[in-house]
């Protein structure tokens, strides 16, 4: 999801006779879904795995700007324009909760902001493809949004408190961003048939992308065990992507749009629609940096870190200063 | 160079007379620039009409290990709430 892949700080999950009596107590607050907060004591692997979890969200965030941030100078009418700038500017405020609740980790902004401009940690892989045109702005409201949305409905019941609350916070907002996005597919779709080309192109190129957000199956999918057992996941990709498509295939076809691929067909037995998987190739291959936009996003971050500068020690400068006077006073 | 602006904690009291609530926390060089942040984060859609901006370093906390003997005195003090008390009921609501 906004956090793909995350490895959990410990390999396999430790069987109860093999903790002390810390974890044990740990383990049973957990159960008993009390959250843990800053400082209640917590494993060393359970602080390491929330800041990799925590950390790689909020970069999606930030970097998730940028594909819709492309489209703001460019958009149809004013008023599409405020919206999107809206919206955008929200994903900057998930970005900072998102930050904050790292911080209270013992994790500071920076160092993470370091890492993720190294190279040394990661955001989601849907940020990696390009936004070719307006549909592909409706388009990314309604499905990349709308995927976060189930993931972080979800989280809301995460075990560490300030993730939680953030969580709750962030959904508050998302609906907006979904809704936006799908009401503009709308237009397209019951527009011109070559607006309507347009959206059925969008929601082809985007679907695939989409559905690898949720990281891949749980059979291949090592690492969740323990998280799943502190409950910093709650649901499992395989459940979180099912509930994704199932929710998603009457919204295409309300829009009167074919669907994105030939595997999705309702299964009467599950009650749930079938669907094929996405390129998981391809997947990695995004992840490991080979993505079409890779190398622009990680340059447009790492340029606005750096043309920042001296706003941030300027105004930073100029705080000391005054203090100092009013000190001297 | 890291010159990392502080951390501030943000409380916002909303339209209806309550106390002003902790809603999270952002970085600022100073306390006039964490109130302007913090109505761009934390006031989009009309949360509050009043903000409070501290300094997360001069917050004092309690610690989670004396939970125990912190809050124990109240647990014995079954006094202190009105359902103590039995009222009879020709006396009317109290
Ligand atoms: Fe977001
Ligand atoms: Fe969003």
């Amino acid at each position: 999801m906004y956090a793909q892949l995350i490895k959990t700080a410990r390999s396999g999950i430790t069987p109860r006779d093999e903790m002390t009596d810390q974890e044990r107590e740990f383990q049973d607050r957990i159960d008993r879904n009390e959250k843990i907060e800053p400082k209640d004591w917590m494993p060393d692997d359970y602080r390491a795995t929330l800041i990799r979890q925590i950390g790689q969200h909020a970069h999606s965030e930030v970097v998730g700007q940028l594909p819709e941030g492309n489209w703001i100078t460019r958009a149809p009418t004013l008023e599409r324009k405020a919206i999107l700038l809206a919206k955008v500017q929200d994903e900057a405020g998930h970005g900072l909760y998102l930050y904050s609740a790292a911080e209270t980790l013992g994790e500071s902004r920076d160092e993470l902001v370091r890492l993720l401009h190294e190279g040394r940690m990661k955001y989601s892989s849907i940020f990696n493809y390009p936004t070719l045109n307006w549909a592909d702005i409706g388009a990314v409201g309604w499905l990349v949004d709308g995927a976060a949305i189930v993931n972080q409905v979800a989280l809301q019941r995460t075990s560490y408190g300030p993730y939680s609350r953030a969580m709750v916070r962030i959904c508050k907002e998302e609906s907006f961003h979904a809704r936006q996005g799908y009401h503009a597919i709308m237009q397209m779709a019951f527009g011109t048939p070559a607006q309507k080309q347009m959206a059925q192109d969008a929601l082809n190129r985007l679907w695939f992308p989409a559905m690898m957000m949720f990281g891949p199956h749980d059979s291949d999918s090592t690492h969740s065990e323990q998280s799943m057992a502190w409950k910093i996941k709650v649901k499992s990709n395989d459940e979180l992507r099912q509930q994704f498509v199932d929710q998603t295939i009457p919204q295409i076809e309300y829009l009167g749009l074919d669907l994105p691929e030939p595997g999705i067909k309702w299964n009467e037995e599950r009650g749930h629609y079938d669907f094929s998987d996405p390129d998981w190739d391809e997947f990695m291959d995004v992840i490991r940096g080979n993505g079409p936009c890779n190398v622009d996003r990680l340059a447009a971050r790492q340029k606005a870190w750096d043309d920042g500068e001296w706003v941030r020690d300027g105004l930073m400068a100029h705080a000391k200063k005054k203090a100092a006077k009013l000190a001297a006073e | 160079m890291s010159n990392e602006w502080p951390l501030w904690e943000i409380f916002i009291r909303g339209q209806h007379g309550m106390s002003h609530r902790h809603v999270g926390s952002l970085h600022a060089p100073d306390a006039e620039m964490a109130i302007k942040n913090a109505r761009d984060v934390y006031t989009r859609r009309n949360e509050g009409v009043s903000i409070w901006a501290v300094e997360a370093a001069h917050i004092a906390a309690s610690s989670p290990e004396e939970k125990g003997p912190l809050y124990e005195p109240s647990n014995t003090k079954v006094y202190r709430h009105p359902t103590f008390f039995d009222i009879p009921e020709e006396v009317g609501h109290m």
